[in-house]
């Protein structure tokens, strides 16, 4: 697993509490994670400031899945 | 009982009579805070006369960049932002066949837009530490209306509405978002008030005297303290009776 991928993960890990093997490339933050709106909103916070990227909110919202976050930071970064 | 030690406050309007008395409650009770207000020598005396844990940031609410700039100087100047009472406001009286759109939109500015940029402003801090308090000042004329005063009307019943729907939203993160409407508070402003017009403004409280502005830093500090961790998008009247909802 790349470095970013990583990262990711303890981010997602940290901030919803869960098993960090049910951070899956597919897993859904809302429908697999727990995750409600406002806890996707400081996720996609928590992104920008680990990365140092902008993440804009029409691009926020298409980032459904923990694979979704990995693909829009490596490709912003 | 409503013990702050350790917490940050961010206060507007912290040169004026009601802002200067929520400062020193909040600062009395163990809180660093930061004041903040248009005019600087009344910040630096009042700052002089807390002595320790109190910072001066002059903040022109008017001016947009200014207003997202100060969360962050406070944050920088404290540690944290744990509590923001946006206390600040102006008045431009006014009746509505005579109000002009500069009236209307520098009062909305100040009062409403500048409110919302500083909860935006602190909110992620906030979030983070899953503890926050907002309190917003607001007044009677925003339930009641008031000649005159359509647009400060406006933008208090404005400042309501927005700290309902912002304390729903945070509520799971420790966060209440509060309002305290003051009525008739005896202040430079009401000062300039004759004998005549403080007499008629009496006779409809029944508390039979005008309030004090330490009376509306109380509602402050109650509910910046923990123990009010429950009590979110209420309004706190303090008015004397002069309307009771």
């Amino acid at each position: 697993m790349s470095d970013i991928a990583d990262r990711v993960k303890k981010i997602v890990v940290e901030h919803l509490g869960v098993e960090e093997d049910k951070v899956t490339e597919n897993a859904s933050f809302i429908d697999d994670l727990g995750a409600d709106s406002l806890d996707t909103v400081e996720l996609v916070m928590a992104f920008e400031e680990e990365f140092g990227i902008e993440i804009p909110d029409d691009a926020a919202e298409t980032i459904q899945t923990f694979g979704d976050a990995v693909k829009f930071i490596t490709e912003a970064s | 009982m409503f013990d702050l030690t350790g917490k940050s406050a961010l206060v507007t309007g912290a040169s004026g009579g009601i802002g200067a008395d929520i400062a020193r409650v909040l600062h009395k009770a163990g809180a660093t805070v930061a004041l903040s207000g248009t005019r600087t020598a009344p910040l630096e005396e009042l700052a002089a006369e807390l002595g320790d844990r109190a910072h001066v940031l002059a903040c022109n609410l008017s001016d947009a960049e200014a207003v997202e700039a100060l969360p962050k100087q406070a944050a920088a100047a404290m540690g944290a932002v744990d509590i923001l009472v946006n206390n600040a406001g102006i008045t431009r009286d006014s009746l509505f066949m005579r109000m002009s759109d500069d009236d209307w939109a520098s009062v909305l500015d100040v009062n409403l837009t500048s409110s919302f940029r500083l909860c935006r402003g602190v909110l992620r801090g906030m979030m983070k530490a899953r503890w926050g308090r907002i309190i917003n000042i607001t007044s009677i004329v925003g339930h009641t209306g008031n000649p005159g005063q359509g647009n400060y009307a406006a933008a208090k019943a404005g400042l309501v509405g927005m700290s309902k729907s912002l304390a729903t939203e945070v509520a799971s993160r420790g966060i209440t978002v509060n309002c305290v409407a003051p009525g008739f508070i005896a202040t430079a402003m009401t000062d300039k008030l004759n004998d005549e017009q403080k007499a008629k403004i009496q006779v409809q409280i029944p508390a039979g005297r005008m309030g004090s502005p330490a009376e509306i830093a109380a509602a402050v500090l109650y509910l910046a303290s923990p123990e009010a961790g429950y009590v979110t998008g209420a309004t706190l009247h303090v008015n004397g009776g002069m309307t009771m909802i």
